[in-house]
């Protein structure tokens, strides 16, 4: 037997030398990931803690005002649910800009986390032919109804599924969240998400100086760079501190409601007891955490 | 003696697996957020109506056991109306139904006008106070017992929280609002309110 063929090559001219140490080189590149930059949610918390105080440094520069960033963690033994009573709802959209405020959306591109869709009585619920560009002039119009959708915080989210890098994950308080520096703007999430809740910075977002909210999370309403995707985050910045979102507070009529799913003495466990509740899409199995009901 | 050459393939395999392996066990980040990636820890959620029984306290509605009482701010009284007395103390008592001439006439009655007037929820004899139909007397901070009175699942779902808008925090304090500060008690009917500006349409040629 001469020396070449002793030396077995594979389908494709391949030898088992060079296959294993090809397949070795590239184990130990896998591994030496874990040495370069970490997603938000990975790192240490005095590494995150650094990396805020950056985020705070460059915001006030771009800003020219002191801007607050928090990390607060999830609360232990939250489970964040929200209600929205159908029979409540007039459509006035005061809820959108609420949030456009709280949340440091961008003015121009314009970007709504929230989009009130108008819907007929006779029908009933049906996406295709519900109609967010309303305008009225006074609401609610004769024989329509309001269906507000933003992030419905699903437990079985299709967008966390999708994201090819990991930027976002559902936290333990059931709030689904992007960091806003590892998304790499594929909007994959965006094409899985079948509420249309997710939003994209096809261009610089302009936020007037006058019109920050100074109090920011780092998963949440911080100023977001171009090329990112965003959505609602329940307000994180307000509800891991004890408060209402912007959107609740707000309402004119009081059709929303928000909660702790694990307190049996909450509002949102009383609505779930009590009322007639539904939620969107049901047959794609989400199983959203924002809950339509009607309070009559 | 020469090994088999299939014994160098066995333990260049046997390296890379135990590799991977251990990359797998010490939690390397993999660049795909594969499906359960996601959620950091499980949670137990308990199905819908598993807590019937726990009801909020403040939903108890037998008769006679003391309800708690919600801090409301102070009805949304028109300036200088409040206190009452300080006009009708004088006055005699005029119980007979009829229009208003004197006085009050900016108000205009349209909630079951057919049926009811002044008198059936203010106390004739002290107008400071409102009165139930039992003839209990309730103050104007409590008004919500005497609407309460004909709409009654309204105001189990208001204490629970449900009805109506509250401020505070979710975990801890809240202020209620009064019936009286969202709903006229004279026209409680909402009157139409102008939308907000609908989003701009997406367009073809710019973001």
């Amino acid at each position: 037997m001469d020396a070449d063929a002793a030396a077995v090559q594979g389908p494709r001219g391949v030898t088992r030398r060079r296959f294993t140490s090809c397949a070795a080189a590239a184990a130990a590149g896998w591994i030496l990931t874990a040495c370069g930059p970490k997603r938000l949610r990975e790192m240490p918390p005095n590494r995150l803690k650094q990396a805020i105080a950056e985020l705070e440094r460059r915001y006030a520069e771009q800003f020219g005002t002191g801007v607050r960033v928090s990390d607060a963690g999830p609360l232990p033994g939250v489970e964040f649910a929200y209600a929205l009573d159908l029979s409540r709802c007039i459509g006035c959209r005061r809820c959108v800009y609420a949030c456009v405020e709280e949340n440091n959306q961008s003015r121009d591109p314009q970007v709504h986390w929230i989009r009130v869709l108008s819907m007929e009585k006779e029908k009933g619920i049906r996406f295709p032919e519900s109609d967010p560009y309303y305008e009225p002039e006074t609401v609610p119009e004769e024989g329509r109804f309001y269906v507000p959708v933003s992030c419905q915080q699903c437990r079985n989210a299709p967008c966390t599924k999708t994201c090819p890098t990991g930027a976002t994950w559902v936290e333990p308080d059931g709030i689904v969240v992007i960091d806003y520096d590892w998304c790499i703007g594929c909007r994959c999430c965006m094409a899985a998400c079948p509420y249309g809740a997710r939003h994209f910075n096809w261009r610089e977002p302009s936020l007037p100086r006058d019109a920050l909210n100074p109090e920011t999370h780092y998963l949440g309403n911080r100023p977001r760079p171009r090329g990112v995707v965003e959505k609602c985050t329940f307000c994180i910045q307000r509800v891991r501190a004890g408060r209402y979102p912007a959107c609740v507070e707000v309402c004119p009529v009081g059709a929303r409601k928000f909660g702790n799913l694990l307190d049996p003495k909450s509002e949102i466990r009383y609505i779930i007891e009590h009322k007639r509740v539904l939620v969107l899409k049901q047959d794609l199995n989400t199983l959203p955490r924002f809950f339509y009901f009607y309070g009559t | 003696m020469k090994a088999p050459p299939h014994a160098a393939w066995l333990a260049g395999s046997l390296a890379v697996a135990g590799v991977v392996a251990v990359a797998g066990v010490a939690g390397v980040p993999m660049p795909r957020g594969a499906s359960g990636e996601g959620v950091a820890r499980r949670s137990s959620l308990e199905p819908p109506g598993g807590h019937a029984a726990a009801r909020s306290p403040s939903s108890a509605s037998t008769p006679g056991e003391p309800e708690e009482r919600p801090e409301v701010p102070p009805p949304p009284f028109t300036d200088g109306i409040f206190p009452c007395s300080q006009c009708h103390a004088d006055m005699p008592v005029d119980r007979r139904r009829r229009p208003l001439e004197a006085m009050h006439t900016d108000i205009a009655l349209r909630h079951d006008e057919e049926h009811r007037w002044c008198l059936d929820c203010h106390d004739a004899e002290d107008r400071d106070w409102l009165h139930l139909a039992s003839g209990e007397r309730v103050p104007f901070d409590e008004s919500y017992r005497l609407c309460g009175q004909c709409h009654g699942e309204k105001l189990r779902d208001w204490r629970a929280g449900v009805h109506g808008r509250r401020k505070g925090q979710w975990n801890g304090h809240k202020q209620y609002l009064l019936c009286a500060h969202c709903h006229n008690p004279h026209e409680p009917r909402f009157k139409p309110l102008e939308p907000m500006p609908a989003p701009r349409r997406p367009s073809r040629t710019a973001p």
